[in-house]
C-alpha cells in the first residue's frame, strides 16, 4: 500500500477521507441492484440489527435506569421530580439512544462486518467473485451497508423503549415518583421533531458507522494483522465520527 | 473419468486457423508495484485447447499474470489480447462478458464461507442465469459428480480438507462450461493422492471438455505429465519456452536450476546481504546488535 509510506499525518487523513467519499458513491450506485436481491439485504439487517438486539436492550436498560437516577437527583433540588419522565425521554430520544446505540453498533455489528469483509478478501473470495462476473460491491458491501442503515434507526427505538422502561423502574418505583405525572407529563412535553431529531440523528450515524465498517473491510490489508487492523479502526473511526456528528446534528436541530 | 468426459461444451468445436487458436496474447507487458518492478516486457501465448504451464519462483509474478489476463488489474504498459479484444479497450461490463467465458481456480479454492457445496457451484448459475431450480440442481450434481463430490454437497466449505475444496472449487469453475480454464497453484499443500486427483482433473477437462487451460504452478515434475506448452518465468521476463521435455533438455542455466531444484545457481541461495564476516565481527548495518 502506498498510503503506508505516507509519513504525513494530514496527507493520509486527507486521502482517507477522499476514498471513502468515493467508496459511498460506488456504494450508493449499487443500492439499488442489490435491493434486487432482498433475500441477502434481509439477511444482513438480521446480521447487524437481530443479532444486536440482546447488548442494545442491556445497555438502554442501564442506561435508561442511570437516567432516571441522576434525573431524580438533580430535579429533586428544584422540587420537581415529577418531570423525570420529560427528562428521561428528551435525553434518551434526543440523544443518548442514537449516541450509545452507534457506539455500541460499531463495536457490534461494525467489527463483525470489517473482520468479516476483510477475511472474504484474505481468503481470495472477492477476487473469485470477481472473476466470476460477479460484483463483490453489489454482492458483499452494499447489501451490508443497507442492512446496517436500516437495523441502526430500529436499535435506536427499542434502546429508548428499554431505556424509559428503565428509568420508569428507578423514578417511579423505587424513588417514588408519582407514575401519573411521570407518563403524563411525558407525554404532553415531548413533541415529534424530539423523535423526528432522534431519528434523523441515528440514520446519519448508521449511515456512518456502516460506511466505515464496510469500507474498511473491503480495503483491509489481506493478512491476519490487516484485519485486526482495520477492525480497530472501524471501532476507533466510528466512535468518533458519531460523536462529532451528534454534536454538529446537536447544534443545528437548536 | 468418463463422467467428465460425457459432459458436453460448444467450446472444443470452434473454427480452427491459426489466428483463432491464439486464445491469450500477452504482448510486452510491463507492470510494477509501488516502483517494484514485477514484469519487464513478458510475451506470451495461450492457445486454444491445450494446456499451458507457467512455471518460476515464488514471486515471480505468477499470479500477477493471472490477475492481469482476467484484468483484475491493468498493465503499465503493453497489452494483453483475449479473444481479439485488447483489455485496455473493454467497458466494465464487456469484461464481466468476457471473465463469464473463463473459469478460475483459486489457490486455496476461495470458495465462499456462509454458502454450503451445492451452493457455492450453484453461485454463478443463479447470479448469471434464469434457469429453473430443478435445471440448477441437474447442472450442479453433475459438476460435482466430475470432481467426484457429489455426495458432499450438504457440506460447508470449513467441513472440507484442503484437496477436497478444491475440487468444490473446479467444480464451479466450470459449471458455466467455459471455454478457458485458469488454475493458479493447484497443487501447493496437497497430499500426493490428492495431488494426483487434481492433476487428472486438469487432464480430463482439458480432454474430455476441450478446455483450453492455463496452469500456474512451480511444481515442474507434476506439470511435465500434463502440459502442452510451457513458460519459465524469471526476474520479470519470459526465460524460457516450449515443451515441458524441451525445458528439461534445456543448457541454460537458469532453466536448469530451477527444472532441477537445485539450492543455487543464477537464482542465489542468500537473500542479498553484506559480506558474511563483514557482519558478524565488523561494522556493515543489519540484523539485531
Amino acid at each position: 500500500m502506498s498510503a503506508a509510506n505516507d509519513t504525513n499525518l494530514i496527507v493520509r487523513f486527507v486521502r482517507t477521507v477522499g476514498q471513502s467519499a468515493l467508496f459511498l458513491l460506488s456504494l450508493l450506485r449499487h443500492v439499488i441492484p442489490a435491493l434486487a436481491r432482498p433475500r441477502l439485504v434481509v439477511h444482513q439487517i438480521y446480521n447487524a440489527g437481530a443479532r444486536s438486539l440482546i447488548v442494545i436492550m442491556l445497555s438502554g436498560f442501564f442506561v435508561g435506569a442511570v437516567l432516571g437516577l441522576q434525573g431524580f437527583d438533580l430535579l429533586q433540588r428544584f422540587g420537581s421530580e415529577e418531570a423525570l419522565g420529560v427528562a428521561a425521554a428528551l435525553g434518551l430520544l434526543k440523544e443518548l439512544s442514537p449516541v450509545v446505540t452507534a457506539l455500541l453498533f460499531a463495536g457490534r455489528a461494525g467489527t463483525s462486518l470489517t473482520s468479516e469483509i476483510g477475511l472474504m478478501r484474505a481468503t481470495e473470495q472477492l477476487q473469485a467473485m470477481e472473476v466470476m462476473a460477479v460484483d463483490p460491491m453489489r454482492y458483499v458491501a452494499a447489501p451490508r451497508f443497507i442492512g446496517g442503515i436500516v437495523a441502526m434507526p430500529l436499535l435506536a427505538a427499542v434502546f429508548s423503549i428499554v431505556g424509559l422502561y428503565g428509568a420508569q423502574l428507578v423514578g417511579v418505583q423505587l424513588m417514588g415518583v408519582d407514575p401519573g405525572s411521570f407518563w403524563s407529563q411525558m407525554q404532553s412535553a415531548v413533541e415529534l421533531n424530539d423523535v423526528t431529531e432522534g431519528v434523523i440523528k441515528s440514520l446519519v450515524f448508521g449511515v456512518a458507522c456502516s460506511l466505515i465498517a464496510v469500507f474498511e473491510g473491503y480495503h483491509a490489508t489481506p493478512t491476519a494483522e490487516g484485519v485486526g487492523l482495520a477492525t480497530t479502526r472501524t471501532v476507533v473511526a466510528s466512535s468518533v465520527l458519531t460523536l462529532l456528528l451528534d454534536l454538529m446534528m446537536t447544534a443545528a436541530f437548536l | 473419468m468418463t463422467s467428465a468426459s460425457t459432459l458436453q461444451t460448444s467450446s472444443a468445436a470452434g473454427s480452427r486457423g491459426p489466428d483463432n487458436d491464439i486464445i491469450v496474447d500477452v504482448r510486452d507487458v510491463h507492470y510494477a508495484v509501488n516502483a517494484r518492478p514485477i514484469f519487464n516486457g513478458i510475451s506470451l501465448t495461450i492457445r486454444r485447447g491445450r494446456i499451458t504451464a507457467i512455471m518460476g519462483p515464488s514471486g515471480t509474478g505468477k499470479s500477477t499474470l493471472l490477475r492481469l489476463i482476467t484484468a483484475q488489474i491493468q498493465p503499465d504498459r503493453g497489452s494483453i489480447v483475449v479473444w481479439g479484444n485488447d483489455l485496455s479497450t473493454l467497458k466494465p461490463a464487456e469484461i464481466y462478458g468476457l471473465r463469464k467465458r473463463m473459469g478460475m481456480l483459486f489457490q486455496q479454492g476461495a470458495l465462499l464461507t456462509d454458502l454450503n457445496v451445492f451452493e457455492n457451484v450453484a453461485f454463478p448459475l443463479r447470479e448469471h442465469t434464469k434457469l429453473p431450480e430443478p435445471v440448477i440442481r441437474t447442472l450442479v450434481l453433475t459438476k460435482l459428480h466430475a470432481v467426484g463430490l457429489r455426495g458432499a454437497a450438504d457440506l460447508m466449505p470449513a467441513e472440507l480438507s484442503g484437496g477436497m475444496a478444491r475440487r468444490v472449487a473446479l467444480a464451479r469453475a466450470i459449471v458455466m462450461d467455459p471455454d478457458v480454464l485458469i488454475y493458479d497453484e493447484p497443487f501447493v499443500g496437497l497430499d500426493p493422492i490428492s495431488l494426483g486427483v487434481i492433476l487428472r482433473l486438469i487432464r480430463s477437462m482439458n480432454e474430455g471438455l476441450g478446455i483450453t487451460s492455463i496452469v500456474v504452478s512451480h511444481d515442474v515434475q507434476e506439470l511435465s505429465t500434463i502440459a502442452h506448452d510451457s513458460y519459465l518465468l524469471s526476474g520479470g521476463r519470459v526465460v524460457a519456452a516450449g515443451t515441458p521435455q524441451e525445458l528439461a533438455a534445456s543448457t541454460s542455466d537458469e532453466v536448469r536450476q530451477f527444472m532441477t531444484g537445485s539450492d543455487d545457481g543464477p537464482v542465489p541461495f542468500h537473500y542479498p546481504a553484506p559480506d558474511y564476516v563483514e557482519q558478524l565481527f565488523g561494522n556493515a548495518r543489519g540484523g539485531r546488535r
